[in-house]
């Protein structure tokens, strides 16, 4: 009899449990699309931007124009939700369905992630989409286009990355404080030395040295763009990782680790604020941030023989603009990422937050802010000259492909740059297969 | 074992035989004899098809997928690759490190959570004095964010840290969490020494069920302190130590804030990556939570086993 109760139960367990399976494969089984009604619709929307102190005034100010001028179609405005980064909040928003209509917060490299979630919507689509883009950011949207051929970004603003460097350190140092020579590889190990022998600093640069996929974008990408005259660590769908100049560059910095110029281990706080290195790889945004505690200078990211300024290249540390396929109004979101990306609205964000709008005629455009704020100056002409990473649908995994061949190989020396960059370029030539 | 008997023969007495058995109503069969139990249990049934089941029967669904998280409505295209993603595991070289650094996590961290809880446990059980401040100290760690520890430690043993100071020309070069071969042992004593605090408070709980007699016999028959810890505390407090076994091998093995924020991301050259900070990284970071969906099936079938043998060997047959 028991057994035969027991037979029972286990009967009706089973049927719980066929419950939670039919319940799974029900919701892996969706399907759909965006509608294209929802691009021709106008209402109100929501938009994260980031949580950057300017950034925030720049949206705030941008927002209450805006919704003093529409009154049927306001924007509710909030800073992106915390998380462990901007990009997995962005990610889990997708998957749920309530991310807002625009982020002024978007990473490039995980635009063809987001893409291939189904989370974008397709700016080329509206009518005078790419038309816009274009002519907004004239060849600079190029490097942003997806795959397809399309814009699932709106190009917004860069801080394209440059040696920032403690004039004070220079001097004691017995560099030129002025117009020290770091354009060489050669040149500039030598003054990193120079730095590190004389006590001046304890290390003369300190990138991160973290194995997070993005932080190549801030030691080895800056450089490789500069050595290649513009060109990044995948040229045509393939992994450009193991050519010369890609060597030479992950060499200097292994030379940089290895006679101990740059720091090994995770540093808590600032090391060039606080006097432990001298150089720092920062973007426009550091002007503002130092301020006058810090008497620097800046110069471009140093190639293997030296070029002129006016033909380095760098990263850009940009962020873009993505409308979201979630949003009901897009019609509206549309006329509010043109709003938001003219030139009295671009002026403004420049005016606030240093960071340079990616647009044809920066210098020529905003004369008058570049001749006010001589400092910015420099990081303006280098936004002409910027490469960013890929658009791909992996590019974050083969970010860090070749993040964990950087550390090993250049951080902690462990073998030979050229057989680590060969396998992150196989594994990345792989995942570039990848639909 | 009760089996169901057969019916009477035809032409038997019915007298001779076991008395007619009536047929319980459909109902009953299915919810057995007590159906309101079900609704008391109910609840919590609930939450666990919900919070547990459910995830894990969804993880190993999708890990026979080339799955990737998608927008409400979205037409995307996730294919069933069979155990492709299985293969994968078993062949990337990442995954196979992660495998190994959490085992020598787990080598090092099980065994000493056991040894220290216990031994601390049984002199804080002893202590008259300061007995209360000494167990909340114990207990603070375990209370207190790993994020706000983990400044702490980065400082101790950074380089020019206090803890080389005071090691002087015996210091690791590279440092600690800059050493492969001292990354996951440093990260290790830092999960032991975090965690203590719960584990002692288990063992000072078994501590109380140990009868004071045992201790007043054997102390007649001669044993000394150490005698009576392995003859009477050990045996005394042995369902507890399965209990840290199995808690602290989950625990373990689940490991992530730590080489994520310790050794920035499971540096250096990947000794300190840990299997479910390579999920979080394939699954949330880089797409390809059908991927890490199968390192998490692998990780839990692993889990299963230890968890298994220990029981098996340390908690003996009942």
């Amino acid at each position: 009899m028991r057994t035969r109760r027991t037979a029972l139960h286990r009967a009706a367990l089973a049927v719980v449990t066929a419950g939670i399976v039919a319940g799974t494969l029900a919701a892996c089984g969706s399907g759909g699309g965006g509608s294209s009604d929802a691009m021709k619709a106008h209402g109100p929307i929501t938009i994260w931007y980031s949580n950057n102190e300017q950034e925030v005034q720049w949206g705030k100010s941008m927002v209450s124009a805006w919704n003093s001028a529409h009154p049927k179609e306001q924007i509710k405005a909030q800073e992106v939700p915390a998380g462990k980064s901007t990009e997995e909040v962005i990610g889990a928003a997708i998957t749920a369905g309530t991310t807002p209509c625009l982020v002024f917060n978007n990473l490039p490299a995980a635009t063809g992630q987001w893409q291939k979630q189904g989370g974008l919507v397709d700016l080329s689509k509206f009518s005078d989409g790419a038309k816009y883009i274009e002519a907004r950011s004239g060849s600079a949207a190029d490097q942003y286009k997806s795959s397809d051929g399309d814009y699932y970004q709106m190009p917004w603003k860069q801080n394209p990355v440059m040696i920032f460097y403690n004039k004070a350190i220079f001097a004691k140092a017995g560099l030129d404080a002025d117009n020290p020579d770091l354009s060489t590889y050669s040149s500039f190990l030598a003054a990193a030395q120079k730095i590190k022998d004389s006590g001046a600093a304890p290390y003369a640069i300190y990138p991160a040295p973290t194995s997070e996929f993005f932080q190549v974008n801030f030691d080895y990408l800056p450089l490789l763009a500069a050595q290649t005259g513009g060109k990044t660590f995948i040229e045509n769908g393939k992994a450009a990782i193991t050519n010369q100049d890609a060597l030479d560059v992950a060499n200097f910095w292994k030379t940089v680790y290895s006679d101990g110029l740059a720091g090994k281990e995770q540093y808590q706080g600032d090391a060039f604020a606080d006097g432990k290195a001298a150089m720092a790889i920062v973007g426009p945004w550091a002007i503002a941030y130092y301020g006058d505690k810090i008497q620097w200078g800046s110069v471009p990211v140093p190639t293997k023989d030296g070029k002129a300024a006016d033909q380095t290249y760098t990263f850009p540390d940009a962020k873009n603009i993505g409308m979201y396929s979630s949003c009901k109004n897009q019609g509206t979101a549309w006329d509010v990422l043109k709003f938001a990306t003219s030139q009295e609205q671009d002026g403004k964000l420049l005016d606030v937050t240093g960071q340079m709008p990616i647009r044809t005629d920066l210098a020529t455009t905003y004369a008058s802010y570049f001749s006010s704020h001589p400092d910015y100056k420099e990081f303006g002409d280098q936004s002409a000259r910027t490469v960013d990473d890929p658009t791909g649908s992996n590019t974050i995994a083969q970010m860090q492909a070749l993040r964990d061949a950087y550390s090993k190989a250049v951080i902690n020396g462990s073998g030979s740059v050229e057989d680590a960059f060969k396998a992150a370029s196989d594994k990345i030539d792989k995942l570039q297969a990848q639909k | 074992m009760s089996t169901v008997s057969a019916p009477p023969a035809a032409g038997t007495t019915p007298a001779a035989g076991p008395p007619p058995r009536r047929r319980r109503p459909l109902v009953q069969r299915i919810l057995g004899k007590n159906p309101l139990g079900w609704l008391f249990g109910a609840p919590y049934l609930l939450f666990v098809l919900v919070i547990f089941a459910y995830p894990l029967c969804y993880a190993v669904y999708i890990s026979f997928f080339d799955y990737f998280f998608a927008a409400p409505g979205a037409n995307v295209n996730q294919p069933f690759v069979g155990l492709d993603n299985y293969v994968q595991v078993f062949t990337d070289p990442a995954v196979l490190q992660s495998f190994l650094n959490v085992g020598i996590f787990l080598i090092i961290n099980v065994p000493l959570t056991v040894i220290l809880s216990l031994v601390l446990a049984s002199g804080l059980n002893s202590i008259t004095r300061f007995r209360t401040f000494l167990r909340v100290s114990y207990y603070v760690p375990y209370v207190t964010a790993s994020v706000a520890i983990i400044g702490v430690w980065l400082f101790l043993f950074s380089g020019d840290g206090l803890v080389n100071h005071i090691l002087g020309p015996l210091a690791p070069n590279p440092t600690w969490f800059v050493n492969p071969w001292l990354a996951m042992p440093t990260i290790a004593i830092y999960v032991t020494w975090k965690q203590l605090g719960l584990y002692i408070l288990l063992y000072l709980a078994a501590l109380q069920n140990v009868p004071q007699e045992l201790y007043e016999s054997a102390s007649t028959d001669g044993a000394g302190r150490v005698r009576q810890f392995f003859s009477v505390t050990v045996p005394g407090v042995r369902p507890a130590t399965v209990l840290v076994l199995l808690l602290s091998t989950i625990t373990g093995a689940n490991l992530f804030t730590e080489p994520y924020l310790l050794t920035g991301g499971g540096g250096p050259d990947g000794h300190s990556t840990s299997p479910v900070l390579l999920i979080y990284q394939q699954g949330i970071q880089q797409g390809h939570p059908g991927y890490a969906a199968a390192i998490g099936v692998v990780l839990v079938v692993l889990v299963l086993i230890i968890g298994w043998l220990q029981n098996r060997f340390a908690g003996g047959r009942d």
